[in-house]
């Protein structure tokens, strides 16, 4: 492994997250509002970004401390939201094997939904990848989002949400995500898994706590994954 | 709610939510995880993503309903997008051709 290639391996991370920079932006400044609204000081309202970096988690708690709820709701709350990570987790999980358990402890506290879109993408279309190479996109695009989250929040606190609504800033998020999905669906599997995502999520989406999301992706994985043990079964039966 | 539980709450929520994202982490770097769970996680971004955007698209704020009209500039533009996405495969090509779409319609419109 040459010097040059590694280092093509960082540029490579950072170059893919920069055009989902645009939509991070809007709700880092949303959870920097909402710090500030709360009535965090500026140390909190931007800590918070650095040490829970989960900007759904962070602005339903904001909220809820906002409205004088108990400690303990804003927790529980916050935490809930956060259970798709579990689940990312494990998706990651086989590509970053055999490392330091600080190393390891390291790609878990900058996994965002980003992230690991991003680098999952990337390693299923590429899985010539090398371990180390794969490392190094990941860390490349997940410091990046890390860095970019925590500048986003602190404008927010001090300056307000200073990025005019009709610019439908927040729109590159869902962008950034079909950018993503749609070349990735190759296999019909794929698509059953994606159509039963965001069929599950608009029946759900009234559920609190981001439950719908999280219930979208447990029975799109259960679709796809039975879709793809039909169509093998399917493939067995002329032999 | 005072200083010292506002980063109770901060600490509490950052540490749990460290132990979701490790959680599986670790203990793949333990042991190996049952083969049936990757070749289900297979399909775990397919259907996150597509359940990020779905919302995302039929609703114009947070606390807004989902809106499923043709009408709804967003929808015609994330079609559009997805269109460009899968004839170029350019997130950047994407992220254009979805932009303008919306700020025309939105030009159009009014």
């Amino acid at each position: 492994m040459t010097e040059t290639s590694a280092r093509q391996d960082w540029i490579d991370g950072i170059s893919v997250m920069l055009p989902l920079i645009p939509g991070v932006l809007p709700f880092g400044m949303i959870a920097g509002v909402a710090a500030s609204e709360a009535g965090l000081d500026a140390w909190a309202g931007i800590g918070q970004s650095m040490i829970v970096f989960a900007g759904a988690s962070q602005i339903a708690a904001l909220q809820l401390i906002a409205d004088a709820a108990p400690a303990l709701v804003v927790i529980l709350t916050g935490l809930v939201i956060n259970l798709r990570f579990a689940m990312y987790g494990a998706s990651l999980a086989p590509h970053f094997e055999r490392r330091s358990v600080w190393m390891r402890a390291l790609i878990a506290h900058l996994m965002t939904d980003q992230s690991y879109a991003l680098s999952v993408t990337r390693f299923n279309m590429r899985p010539e990848m090398s371990k180390a190479a794969r490392l190094r996109f990941y860390m490349g695009n997940a410091s990046l989002m890390w860095v970019v989250w925590a500048a986003a929040t602190a404008a927010g606190y001090f300056l307000g949400n200073s990025i005019p609504p009709d610019w439908s800033m927040d729109f590159f998020v869902p962008l950034s995500f079909i950018a993503l999905l749609v070349p990735s669906i190759r296999e019909t599997p794929m698509a059953a898994a994606a159509l039963t995502g965001g069929v599950v999520v608009a029946l759900a989406w009234t559920l609190p706590f981001n439950m719908g999301l999280f219930a979208a992706a447990v029975c799109g994985v259960a679709a796809g994954y039975l879709a793809d043990r039909h169509f093998s079964q399917h493939r067995k039966e002329p032999n | 709610m005072d200083a010292a539980t506002i980063w109770l709450c901060i600490f509490a929520i950052g540490a749990g939510t460290f132990a979701l994202r490790f959680s599986f982490i670790e203990l793949a770097g333990r042991m190996a995880l049952p083969e049936s769970m990757t070749r289900a996680l297979r399909f775990l971004p397919p259907a996150v993503l597509s359940a990020i955007i779905v919302p995302a698209v039929l609703r114009h704020g947070p606390a807004s309903d989902l809106y499923f009209g043709i009408d709804n500039p967003r929808l015609a533009a994330a079609a559009v997008a997805a269109l460009i996405a899968w004839l170029t495969k350019s997130v950047v090509a994407t992220l254009a051709a979805g932009m303008a779409s919306l700020w025309l319609i939105g030009w159009i419109v009014n």
